[in-house]
């Protein structure tokens, strides 16, 4: 695959779901393109769809209207070839250690032996710093620790795209803050291709190499955009793209009830 | 002052800790006392015991061996029952036919319950059937049985189907709908569909509901089991416990029958505190789902 295709291309993708008494729409007619190495974000205010976007990507949800495409294939099921990093820290199974959490998609997929899964296993275990936990069961750990299990996991499989749907909002502001610098030290590791679903601006704008904005019910794109370069943290062109992102978003401003979390 | 209106002005502090070796206790073992009482198995012995010593006196000052029998004299008919094999044969007799039962009521209640999660009208069945009869006593339906299956361990085993399926299959099924939609989203990442999908996730994360199925499931096959032997007695030849007491009592061997309901509860006691037990520390208890 050459460098200028996408590798991930979402096209006018509309999303409907059902609650009880409405039907509701949840993102009209999006479309994105991910590329190789990309560290892709959809940002936008609680309800704006950018959850059940993600969801749709990782193939949970069919779109009632538009396409999802990965390496041009339609995407049409759940598959490991997109692991997904949930907000909740029980997605690991409680059954498993570490590191059988973390081989388990690796031979369930019957993409590696036992052998070969559980030293990839380790391998992703230490890129974590969670080698000393590999036998603990997850139910000892902390939430950061669960997380970076979780990110282990999916890494471990080497997927086209990580999907990560808020992985770290759950989290104290201490530990998230470690969190995500650490994801990018990941980044610099393995340049994994990466779709990134928070509501934080400054998050966004701190792990994100291109940024999606997304204006709330339903979910349709304002912007997309670059990110700064690594190290922006605290500069005034950081404060000043916080500022223009927080305007766009909230440019309706009916909407702005609903408090961004920083 | 002037500047500072209403607010107290304090200086900034910054202390340097003290080091982990100048306290007193950071961390200090448990009294052998204490860690003694920490034990589960010590702590319920120590009730038996006491239950044992209640029953010894309290028959002692009844004198009455035809009404209650002592502790003693009961321990020593169990004694005696088991040597002279008796008593050994007929519990041998009754849990091989609990366990047929056990067995086959679990095999429908997994049946049920497949069907009942892959289909909504599995799921309207399995709770029409299980309102239907979970509340129908399993001894109830003997009679019927009788006459269907004969005099012999068929009857007995039809009921003890009853008494365990509909428990087994309820607690499965709400373990099941329990289960977390992030685990269930997991898995479906994974690729897992089907069986595969429902054995390494679907069992696993509903197992402490699964295991409260069974040990309720159990519970009912054993009174089940027991009460059948009681009213109708004799199957196939060779009866069972319940038989054992049934007999000594038509012939006021009083410490015979309470030997024979000695040996009931001590299988329940076993089977309770060996057997589930150490399922569920291996199992919910290591994983963290069960406390």
């Amino acid at each position: 695959m050459s460098a200028t295709e996408p590798l991930l291309d979402v096209r006018g993708v509309t999303l409907q779901y059902k609650t009880r008494e409405h039907l509701v729409t949840a993102t009209y007619r999006v479309d994105f393109k991910v590329f190789q190495s990309d560290r892709f974000i959809l940002l936008g205010p609680s309800g704006c769809g950018k959850s059940t976007l993600l969801k749709a990507v990782g193939g949970y949800m069919k779109p009632v209207e538009g396409e999802i495409r990965l390496k041009g294939r339609a995407v049409s099921k759940p598959g490991p070839d997109r692991m997904m990093v949930f907000q909740e820290f029980d997605q690991l199974l409680p059954w498993k250690t570490v590191k059988q959490n973390v081989m388990f998609p690796l031979c369930a997929s019957g993409k590696h032996s036992n052998a070969d899964a559980e030293a990839k296993a380790l391998d992703y275990i230490a890129k974590v710093n969670l080698t000393k936990f590999a036998d603990s069961f997850p139910h000892t750990l902390s939430g950061g620790m669960k997380q970076r299990v979780a990110i282990a996991r999916g890494m471990a499989m080497e997927p086209d795209v990580l999907l990560m749907d808020e992985p770290f909002a759950a989290l104290d502001a201490l530990t998230r803050r470690k969190m995500q610098d650490e994801l990018l030290q990941l980044w610099d590791d393995t340049q994994f291709t990466v779709l990134f679903v928070t509501h934080s601006i400054p998050e966004a704008i701190k792990i994100g190499s291109r940024i999606l904005l997304l204006s709330p019910h339903p979910g349709q794109v304002k912007a997309e955009m670059n990110s700064l370069p690594r190290g922006a943290e605290g500069s005034s062109e950081e404060k000043e793209l916080e500022k223009r992102i927080h305007g766009m978003l909230f440019a309706d401003a009916v909407e702005t009830e609903q408090a961004i979390h920083v | 002052m002037s500047e500072n209106v209403g607010a107290v002005e304090r200086r900034e502090v910054v202390r340097s800790t003290v080091d982990a070796a100048q306290f007193g206790i950071v961390e200090k073992p448990l009294s052998p006392l204490e860690r003694l009482y920490n034990i589960s198995a010590l702590r319920k012995a120590l009730i038996l015991v006491a239950l044992a010593v209640i029953w010894e006196i309290y028959a002692r000052l009844l004198n009455n061996p035809l009404l209650f029998p002592t502790f003693v004299s009961t321990l020593e008919a169990f004694v005696q029952g088991f040597v002279s094999g008796g008593l050994l044969g007929k519990a041998w007799t009754s849990i091989k036919i609990l366990l047929i039962g056990y067995s086959a009521g679990i095999a429908l209640a997994a049946l049920l319950t497949v069907v009942a999660i892959t289909s909504r009208v599995g799921t309207d069945l399995l709770e029409t059937l299980t309102s239907m009869f979970n509340p129908l006593p399993a001894i109830a339906l003997l009679p019927l049985a009788l006459i269907w299956f004969g005099l012999g361990a068929g009857s007995i085993v039809f009921v003890l189907i009853h008494s365990v399926l509909w428990a087994v299959a309820l607690n499965t099924h709400s373990g099941f709908l329990s289960v977390s939609n992030t685990l269930r989203m997991v898995g479906r990442n994974y690729g897992l569909r089907g069986l595969p999908y429902v054995a390494r996730i679907l069992i696993p994360a509903a197992f402490p509901s699964i295991l409260t199925g069974l040990k309720i499931g159990w519970a009912f096959a054993w009174r089940t089991l027991i009460a059948a032997e009681l009213v109708f007695g004799v199957s196939s030849g060779s009866g069972g416990l319940g038989w054992f007491i049934y007999e000594n009592k038509n012939q006021l061997e009083i410490p015979n029958v309470f030997a024979g309901l000695f040996t009931v509860i001590v299988i329940g006691l076993l089977v309770e505190n060996v057997i589930f037990r150490t399922i569920e520390t291996r199992t919910v208890r290591k994983w963290g789902m069960q406390s």
